[in-house]
């Protein structure tokens, strides 16, 4: 039970994107057509669940034993930057149609601060092994459901006739404001 | 090069956020107030003209393949500095800004001067760049945070300046969004007026 919440909580009631302001580049950046969407999406779950996995173990079986939790962003960092790596070189070798799908998303992960951002805030928040794995796939599809859901209204706000100014960016905010307030209605439900 | 002209064109012409749309993160993250905006904004120009420096200082002898990886770890390096500096000086910021003080490192505004900019110019322009979108990278935010904060607590860098019921929205989540799409559409209705 406590991990259902953990995973409601983390995909509605503080959306990483829409409430936590991690991963906004991708979300304004490749929503502009669904299948895009998708394909960062499934690299992002993938890259974001490995990495907290590993930061965990790297956290408690290295940096605290040794007293260097000061050395954690740059070890996470450079862990996220060689599992990108690892698993761009792996999904190459096991998996081309996979590889072939999610290619040009997996280099731009790195720089992703929603992988970066789960991983500190799994070990920030005292979870677990288990819970961190579960908050991290928690986060995951909470990315995917509001960059797939924004990107669906982006290929529909293409079609309106949007005053010229605010075509593109300014009115992509508007729209993730609006989305947000929706998902403030999940408040309070854990 | 026109030193001036590379100082000044992180100011609008191509400010960090309003024309790049570079480190949105943390300009959504922390502007519910003017001070916080104003605290990360410093934080990261401070790791932008460091890294900058650095960079630029050694560009020839990093091996082009292992350039990113080595970035990383030197723009790391600087966000540590921060980290512990902000936490031993300026607690209270550090606990309103949180996670988003180490997030600077995948501030694609850092990692995107240092590829873009510092690996190819002279350590003198890579220092004026990183200062001049490093300001304008403030700016972006006290500006973003000062109309959240006066709309949204009727407030001014903490000063009440309004008495009564204030728009909580802007203070929410929603209200970043809307505050800074707004803000982007004044700042393309300024960039058509001045060229």
């Amino acid at each position: 039970m406590e991990y259902v919440l953990i995973i409601i909580a983390a995909v509605f009631v503080s959306n990483i994107v829409l409430n936590q302001f991690l991963g906004i580049c991708p979300f304004i950046g490749v929503s502009g057509k669904v299948d895009t969407a998708l394909g960062m999406t499934g690299a992002v779950t993938f890259v974001m669940v490995i990495s907290t996995l590993v930061t965990y173990l790297i956290y408690h079986l290295i940096l605290v034993p040794f007293d260097i939790t000061y050395l954690r962003t740059i070890t996470f960092i450079l862990v996220i930057a060689s599992l990108v790596q690892m698993v761009e070189i792996i999904l190459k070798k096991i998996s081309p149609p996979l590889y072939q799908a999610l290619g040009i998303y997996l280099p731009l992960i790195t720089t992703n601060c929603a992988v970066l951002g789960v991983a500190v805030l799994a070990v920030q928040k005292d979870f677990n092994l288990l819970g961190s794995t579960v908050f991290a796939i928690g986060n995951a599809i909470g990315f995917g459901l509001a960059l797939i859901t924004f990107s669906g209204i982006r290929e529909q706000l293409d079609l309106l006739n949007v005053p010229a100014r605010m075509k593109g960016v300014p009115i992509a905010f508007i729209v993730a404001g609006l989305m947000a307030l929706a998902f403030m209605g999940f408040a309070g439900i854990v | 090069m026109n030193q001036w002209k590379n100082f000044s064109k992180g100011f609008i012409r191509e400010n960090a956020v309003f024309t790049l749309f570079l480190g949105l993160c943390p300009t959504l993250g922390v502007t519910t107030t003017a001070v916080n905006g104003l605290g990360m904004g410093i934080a990261t120009t401070f790791v932008l003209v460091m890294s900058n420096l650095v960079v630029s200082l050694i560009k020839n002898l990093i091996p082009n393949k292992v350039r990113i990886p080595c970035f990383i770890v030197i723009i790391a390096s600087f966000v540590t500095v921060v980290e512990l500096v902000m936490k031993g000086y300026a607690p209270v910021l550090f606990d309103a800004l949180g996670i988003f003080i180490p997030l600077i490192v995948v501030n694609c505004l850092v990692l995107g001067r240092a590829e873009a900019f510092a690996s190819k110019n002279t350590i003198w322009s890579s220092l004026v760049d990183g200062m001049g979108m490093g300001l304008g990278f403030t700016m972006a935010l006290t500006v973003l945070g000062a109309v959240r904060e006066i709309l949204g607590s009727g407030a001014f860098f903490g000063l009440k300046m309004i008495s009564g019921e204030a728009m909580l929205l802007f203070i929410l989540p929603p209200g970043a969004f809307i505050a800074l799409g707004y803000l982007i559409l004044l700042a393309n209705i300024l960039k058509e007026k001045t060229t």
